[in-house]
């Protein structure tokens, strides 16, 4: 027989139960009641929306600015999910393809616009452009303003946009004697890395993104890939990932990393390179020309001053470029789409800029996205350094620059095709392991073949 | 070598070992002093950090003197929108918990005291939804909830916790009823008492501290839950665990912040398993362990 | 009071029982009769229990199922149409998988193992009256109490950041040049994570165990003069054998579907080569919106999970019935 405890002496059977059975039971009423007024939709007369952004500076910025909209319309109660890039793309994306119906503002980027909108998910915003005052869509860069229109319509609206450049630390060029020239080689740039390579005073040649994923360390790879003159798809759709070119691309910013970047770089991806290039463990930087409101912002860097910009280290094109934005768009599941509209219009309304100059700094601008922004006298100082080097890199966003050969999709950084998301980041995962040096790079390639190869097939190709 | 203490043990004194001499014995009570501090030694260095600023908590080398600041809380509790995820944390615990209860109190007795046919078999299935991974199902539960419009709502965490701890409950349960001695059941279904009255007048007094540990565990659980809120909730219905991922942003440095945030967070479910360390071992061995 | 014919099966199906001590009322003639009415009734308090489970994980699996034999991409809808089984072929042609399985395998037998051996040295260091004892214990089960999301946060940044992480600042006392953990060794790091996490539960269980044995045994081995080795040995491990196998099971119940370690620390990288199953699957369906493919993984793996789940369910019901009956 097991242990038996004895009944406790003295327990009125009849005095306490009632009393703990009402309990539970008012408690679990006044939960589930409290449960489901929290679950309801919001009734009564405001507008709750649900907005999911990806938590980079520019961001959070708006974020901490949204009194100012409260103010402006006080029956619109906005709630950020924000998060990192690849969680927050990933969760707007299953969202929006399975119209879960979960956001009403959702941001994407000129990746996703054109094929979300073909599929019908994104709502036309051409009506809700014309009925907003002083809004002048012509303002936009002209290249984005292209890249977020489908059938002469735009179906999202920038944020802000970039193109890729160098960053590199003037002071320590003129200390080695050496000169950046205005539109740098992969060699020169190895050449720079290498001489100022000093890990032990905690200073990287260089700073590059190793962290999977399609848009992050796939993103300035893919350039590489392109100024070395490999392609992921040629015109009859055969995949090249195995190509030499692809191959010398490849290794060559692997070894560049490996050689002259920071430990860990395997897992670095944009906030990280950026903390390393603002706290001064960096002396180049090859990435988002959106950098700049990091860099220069004096708050967090200890680097204003001292860096230079230079143009993308080519090989063999023209140019070495890449062209995103990110935009907001509303998906066609949202039941509040006047609202959200009155969001998206705040936020990126030419007078957004002149509330970001005045309450945060005019450092904060988000770049890229107006035209008229480089014309706001404070900015114009600001980025004497830089504004003409992010402009022309955006100008030289296209394929015909930046690319030596043909192909049959869209996007100099990513392949404009749905499967992309998925396999930009398996790939990238193949070469986020090659730079973490647990595999070479012919045997990351070899892999991204192998997974480039069964989408190809799906578009025709016979192989 | 005769040892006195042996006839006088009285049951509930650990048991008394053969005394080895007093260097053996301190060096083992350095050596338990050393293990605890060890393991301990993260959860320090965590709640240190939360004290500092940004820039001293990612210093190479670590700063370990410092003026401490309070100024990473005051960013946590101000933090826009931290109430409502503190809040919905706290419903879909209470709620789950509590509909738990309701539902494996009788389904613990209907396999222990009053027991059906297939007993066994009904314990299994119970334990085998367990043991399968949730992954397997999270695409259809993501692709019904869309479609009834039930993201991002509280109703679902709660329903989905109370389906997630339920077997462990009725587990637990079983064997507190278990414990109970036959006579009192006896007495009672001789005063001609029905099932209910019974439950309510004699079990549930009797098995009240394995409710508690039953309701520790489930509250454990459904507070440090991760998987489903990560893919079922957004901005409304986000619980703690979703408000600690967020503050690890891609911009600059937030370790501090977010060291002060994870001891918020822990804090309640800390607490309690301190307290309670009896019945969170009762728990945790879905009641096999005394 | 008469005992029936219909043995209970609950409180151990083997053990012969007094009439006292089971506790079950004696049945009249009359519900002989309606034995069906009877049987239902016993039914009726499980059934809402029991059809709740159903419900929330038996039918999203049957769905689940569905998914499998058809190819679809979330993103790509017009895509969608019946493959049958080539999902699963696909399956055994993933070198991801195969990687991914075995992950699972390593992690939970490493955390599993690693915490079962701490937890054992805990328990026996606690065993004993010593001074602050009631303090150690209450710092020993803190990691497990700990937010696991925290957890896992505190180990990947505070403690194997390489550059500021206070794990590379020790080794670099001993003149060892710093790692980067989460790169280099991404299983090494998860498993150091998870085993932090887990020796309490271990300890916790077997100290449980530990002090259920009593003084008697121990004095009488001692007397007989065996060493503590010898007594260790041949009296406490016995003794502890159900604690051991129950800590086991549980353990990898729960470490098996580990998600949240992989997810914050290593996002199954680099590469995928620190992705487990949960993690991997979970990458298909909502990073790949691959539902054809991630259902048909998902369905793989739980059939894995029963096959094992059933040899170790079987093992620690006859420990469970074994010990209800001493």
């Amino acid at each position: 027989m097991g242990p038996h405890r004895p009944p406790p002496p003295g327990t009125s059977p009849t005095a306490a139960r009632p009393r703990r059975r009402t309990v539970l039971g008012a408690g679990l009423a006044a939960g589930l009641g409290a449960a489901g007024l929290a679950g309801c939709s919001g009734g009564g007369s405001r507008d709750s929306l649900v907005v999911a952004i990806v938590s980079n500076p520019q961001m959070q910025d708006a974020i901490s600015l949204i009194d100012h909209f409260t103010a402006e319309h006080p029956d619109i109660d906005v709630r950020f999910v924000s998060l990192p890039e690849n969680e927050a793309r990933a969760k707007i994306t299953a969202s929006v393809a399975s119209g879960g119906g979960e956001f009403d503002v959702v941001m994407i980027s000129n990746y996703e616009t054109p094929l979300w909108a073909a599929n019908g998910w994104l709502t036309d915003l051409e009506p809700y452009i014309a009925k907003t005052s002083g809004y002048a869509p012509e303002d936009f860069v002209p290249t984005i303003r292209e890249a977020l229109t489908v059938d002469g319509a735009m179906h999202s609206v920038p944020f802000y946009g970039e193109s890729a450049f160098l960053v590199y630390r003037q002071d320590l060029f003129e200390q080695a004697g050496l000169e950046m020239p205005e539109r740098p080689s992969w060699d020169e740039l190895r050449e720079f890395a290498g001489a100022l390579h000093d890990p032990g005073a905690g200073l990287n040649g260089i700073a590059l993104r190793g962290l999977a994923g399609w848009g992050e360390n796939l993103a300035p790879m893919n350039t590489v890939i392109n100024t070395f003159g490999g392609r992921w798809f040629d015109m009859d759709w055969a995949p090249g990932l195995d190509s030499p070119e692809v191959n010398r691309a490849v290794s060559t910013y692997v070894d560049t990393i490996r050689s002259f970047a920071q430990a860990g770089a395997a897992t670095s991806g944009f906030g990280d390179c950026l903390t390393l290039v603002s706290q001064g463990n960096a002396a180049m930087w090859f990435d988002a020309t959106s950098m700049v409101s990091g860099i220069e912002d004096p708050r967090s860097s200890t680097v204003v001053g001292k860096t230079g910009y230079a143009l993308g280290p080519t090989e063999l094109t023209e140019s070495t470029s890449w062209l995103y934005s990110w935009a907001l768009a509303i998906p066609e599941t949202s039941e509040k789409k006047d609202a959200a509209w009155e969001f998206i219009a705040w936020m990126t309304h030419p007078d957004y800029f002149q509330l970001v100059g005045e309450e945060i700094g005019w450092e904060a601008l988000p770049p890229g996205s107006r035209q008229s922004t480089y014309e706001i006298p404070e900015y114009a100082e600001l980025s004497e350094t830089y504004a003409k080097p992010t402009l022309d890199s955006m100008a030289a966003a296209t394929q015909e620059q930046s690319m030596t050969e043909e192909v049959p999709y869209p996007g100099l950084q990513f392949v404009g095709i749905p499967e992309f998301q998925d396999l930009g980041t398996r790939v990238g995962q193949q070469f986020s392991a090659a730079i973490a040096g647990q595999k070479s790079v012919d045997e990351a390639l070899e892999q991204a073949q192998g997974f480039a190869e069964s989408i190809a097939r799906t578009y025709g190709w016979e192989g | 070598m005769s040892t006195s203490a042996a006839v006088a043990l009285p049951a509930a004194a650990p048991p008394s070992k053969r005394p080895k001499g007093r260097l053996t014995g301190h060096l083992l009570t350095v050596l338990a002093w050393a293990a605890g501090l060890l393991f301990f030694a993260p959860v320090a260095w965590m709640v240190l950090t939360s004290f500092k600023q940004e820039s001293q908590a990612a210093s190479n080398p670590p700063t370990f003197f410092f003026t401490p600041t309070l100024e990473q809380y005051a960013s946590i509790i101000n933090a826009s929108g931290a109430g409502s995820y503190l809040l919905n944390s706290v419903i879909a615990t209470a709620c789950s918990t509590l509909l738990v209860l309701v539902l494996a109190v009788p389904a613990a007795y209907a396999v222990s005291i009053r027991p059906v046919k297939r007993t066994q078999d009904v314990l299994f299935f119970f334990i085998s939804t367990k043991m399968l991974p949730v992954v397997a199902v999270i695409m259809p539960i993501y692709v019904i909830a869309g479609q009834i419009r039930m993201l991002d709502n509280i109703l679902t965490l709660i329903v989905l916790y109370t389906a997630m701890n339920l077997p462990i409950a009725v587990w637990m349960m079983r064997s507190f009823f278990l414990e109970v001695p036959g006579e009192v059941l006896e007495a009672a279904s001789i005063d001609g008492a029905s099932l209910l009255r019974t439950m309510r007048t004699v079990l549930l007094p009797m098995v009240a501290p394995g409710v508690a540990a039953t309701a520790l565990i489930c509250v454990i659980f459904a507070w440090n839950e991760f998987f489903f809120a990560l893919n079922l909730t957004a901005a409304n219905a986000a619980t703690v665990p979703i408000f600690l991922m967020s503050t690890m942003t891609s911009e600059g440095l937030f370790l501090a912040r977010l060291s002060a945030a994870s001891v918020l967070a822990s804090l309640p479910v800390v607490l309690a398993g301190w307290i309670a360390q009896k019945q969170l071992v009762r728990g945790l061995s879905m009641g096999a362990v005394k | 009071m008469s005992t029936t014919t219909d043995a209970p099966v609950g409180r151990g199906a083997d053990a012969p029982r007094t009439p006292a001590a089971d506790g079950r009322r004696a049945r009249s003639p009359r519900e002989d009769q309606n034995s069906s009415a009877a049987a239902w009734r016993r039914r009726l308090p499980l059934m809402p229990a029991l059809l709740f489970v159903v419900i929330c994980t038996q039918i999203p699996f049957l769905l689940t199922i569905w998914y499998s034999l058809r190819s679809r991409n979330l993103l790509r809808p017009e895509g969608e149409q019946f493959v049958g089984l080539r999902n699963y072929l696909d399956i055994f042609i993933d070198s991801t998988f195969r990687t991914a399985a075995l992950n699972s395998i390593l992690i939970t037998l490493g955390c599993v193992l690693v915490s079962l051996v701490l937890g054992l040295g805990l328990a026996m260091l606690l065993d004993r009256e010593f001074v602050g004892r009631g303090f150690i214990r209450t710092l020993l089960i803190t990691p497990f109490l700990i937010m696991p999301v925290a957890g896992a946060m505190l180990w990947s940044i505070s403690m194997f950041d390489p550059t500021y992480g206070l794990v590379n600042w020790l080794i670099s006392i001993m003149g060892i040049s710093p790692v980067d953990w989460t790169s280099q060794f991404p299983m090494l790091s998860i498993v150091i994570a998870l085993v932090w996490q887990w020796t309490p539960f271990m300890m916790l269980l077997l100290l449980a165990g530990l002090q259920s044995q009593t003084g008697d045994v121990l004095e009488a081995a001692s007397m007989d003069g065996a060493t503590p080795v010898q007594t260790f040995v041949h009296i406490t491990l016995p003794h502890l054998r159900f604690y051991l196998e129950l800590s086991v099971l549980l353990g990898a119940i729960y470490v098996v579907n580990t998600f949240d370690q992989i997810y914050l620390m290593t996002a199954g990288g680099p590469g995928t080569s620190s992705a487990n199953l949960p993690f991997y699957i979970y990458q298909r369906a909502f990073l790949g919106f691959d539902i054809g493919q991630s259902a048909a993984m998902g369905v793989v793996t739980v059939i894995a999970t029963i096959v094992i789940a059933t040899f170790a369910l079987r093992l620690i019901f006859t420990s469970i019935n074994s010990k209800e009956q001493s």
